[in-house]
């Protein structure tokens, strides 16, 4: 059911673990609906240095952290930023149906994640990422129309 | 290189009857018997002739499938005009409720169950609901045993029937089904018992247990796939489900699944031979692999009661951590099992029994049944007693939920 890619990460998920003085933390996702992502960077001159995530899900939920945080490291903010989760499931040689689900929430632990660095910065930020969703309500993300309960 | 010699190499495979792998989902399916095929084999070539026929074909096969239904009708207690051969478990199930709810409609329109049945019984239900019955859910307490005194009270004057689970398919939680069939009889209320994970593992007696009706599949106990009995008491009115020819005394239409029929009957009476012997062997290995699972893994719940449960069933709940990336770890580790989480439920929502039973979705998701059965071994256990910890502990380790409760207190 998974690609070999998607098994890849799975078994041998990249960047896992903590940023102690991390620049921008993010976490989405519910521990209701089945899967968390939490993303730490570390950002020097608007460039990604570090990246690790910790996740709480499902084998596709774990690959698709592991991959967003290869995909994004070394890379500038603004980059970063333009991460989709189409970009995802394609670097991961595709998702069965039920897991885009996953590659969505990947996304928006990246956006939540330099979202924190900048506020942290004082800059303005217009937030696109549905951040911290309470176990109450219908959807576990914002783009895709997986409903939990 | 040592040379084997067939012989030698066909009873080692015998031996094994070809299982490798620690094979833990015997809820899910078992592996055909080697002496369950052998005896279903002729009847693809040599025996293929129509029971219905009047020829030699025919009668020589007719024959065998009335053995096969007496082999089913000793095991149950029954008589063997009581046994009909479905395609399985599903269609026994949604035969019984819709059946009876059909044919009994000028009585009343009222069904009691539970809200941890098998889909074929929850989804027949819902349908029956849509169609202007009424049915009520009950509930279980937190190890999935339903209260008889419950079933007495929800009884109304419009009740028709009461259809049970003998055993659950989750958490193998043992209903109190003869007080229940006794209830339902002192009622004049017919009473089901969805019997798929029971039979071959317990002993049952449709008889002494009030059972009007029971729901069976050859699979779950080392037959073949595709074939199932539905057990009707003399003189339960139900109309049919299958329309067509006069097989299954015009019950249950369809040339008969030979094959299926004939293993279903060999391997039902394998199973009812074996019993005692096999299910405290099994129910040895399950308590160890409880015990063992229970002591070396903090934030753990055993889901299901503690006694009564089904000899080879144990369903975990590890907190912290989803149950699909602990069933593929597994599988990698040559482990299959099962798993109540959503994103192995094929749904969104994590097991519906395990909800029942009280635990939370964050909780469910993190569940894990292994069901054991004939090709498993004391070596299997130990195997995953050392596996199992360290895979709940690498994912732990990767759960964001997890590093708040380092350090904490490990009493869930």
């Amino acid at each position: 059911m998974y690609s070999e890619k998607v098994m890849d990460h799975f078994s041998n998920p990249r960047n896992v673990g903590e940023i102690e003085d991390a620049s921008g933390v993010g976490e989405v996702g519910n521990a209701k609906c089945g899967d968390i992502m939490k993303i730490y960077l570390k950002i020097e001159d608007n460039i990604i240095k570090d990246v690790k995530f910790k996740t709480f899900g499902c084998g596709a939920a774990i690959a698709t952290s592991s991959i967003a945080t290869e995909m994004i490291k070394g890379r500038s903010v603004e980059e970063a930023l333009e991460l989709t989760n189409k970009a995802v499931v394609e670097a991961l040689d595709g998702l069965p149906p039920a897991k885009i689900h996953c590659s969505v929430l990947a996304e928006e632990a990246v956006k939540a994640a330099i979202e924190d660095y900048m506020k942290k910065q004082g800059k303005e930020v217009e937030s696109s990422v549905s951040a911290g969703i309470e176990p109450d309500e219908e959807a576990c993300c914002s783009k895709c129309e997986r409903k939990c309960h | 290189m040592t040379i084997i010699s067939l012989n030698e190499r066909k009873k080692e495979r015998n031996n094994m009857d070809g299982i490798r792998g620690i094979y833990m989902d015997h809820a899910a399916t078992t592996y055909t018997k080697r002496e369950v095929l052998e005896e279903m084999l002729p009847f693809f070539t040599e025996y293929f002739g129509n029971p219905s026929s009047i020829h030699k074909f025919g009668r020589d096969v007719r024959k065998h499938v009335d053995t096969a239904r007496e082999r089913v009708a000793k095991a149950l207690g029954a008589d063997p005009s009581e046994i009909y051969f479905t395609a399985g478990g599903s269609e026994a199930d949604n035969w019984a409720v819709k059946g009876t709810a059909y044919a009994n409609k000028s009585k009343g329109n009222h069904i009691i169950t539970t809200n941890i049945e098998h889909h074929a019984l929850l989804h027949t239900c819902e349908y029956l609901e849509k169609e202007g019955f009424e049915v009520t859910y009950l509930p279980v307490d937190e190890y999935g045993l339903v209260s008889v005194e419950d079933v007495k009270n929800a009884i109304t004057d419009k009740t028709i029937l009461i259809s049970i689970m003998y055993a659950n398919n989750e958490i193998g939680t043992i209903q109190p089904i003869e007080e229940i069939g006794e209830l339902a009889r002192e009622k004049g209320i017919y009473f089901h018992t969805d019997a798929v994970q029971a039979v071959g593992s317990v002993k049952i007696d449709v008889k002494e247990q009030n059972i009007d009706m029971l729901s069976l599949s050859a699979h779950k106990f080392y037959g073949p796939k595709g074939i199932g009995v539905l057990y009707v008491r003399k003189g339960v009115k139900l109309i049919n489900l299958v329309h067509g020819g006069g097989q299954e005394r015009g019950r249950r239409a369809g040339t008969e699944n030979v094959p299926g029929i004939i293993g279903l009957g060999k391997a039902i009476e394998l199973a009812a031979e074996n019993l005692e012997e096999s299910s405290k062997r099994i129910m040895g290995l399950r308590d160890k692999l409880i015990k063992g699972v229970m002591n070396k893994i903090p934030y753990t719940r055993l889901n299901g009661h503690p006694v009564k449960r089904l000899p080879g069933n144990a369903n975990f709940s590890f907190q912290y951590i989803e149950g699909e990336s602990l069933l593929l770890n597994l599988d990698m580790k040559g482990i299959a099992g099962s798993s109540g989480s959503a994103c192995t439920s094929g749904s969104l929502d994590p097991s519906h029994v395990l909800l029942a039973i009280g635990l939370s979705h964050e909780i469910a998701h993190g569940s894990l049944r292994l069901s054991l059965g004939a090709v498993n071994t004391e070596e299997d256990i130990d195997y995953v007693l050392e596996v199992l910890p360290e895979i709940v502990e690498r994912l732990r380790q990767m759960s964001p939920l997890y590093e708040k409760v380092k350090g904490g207190n490990t009493n869930v």
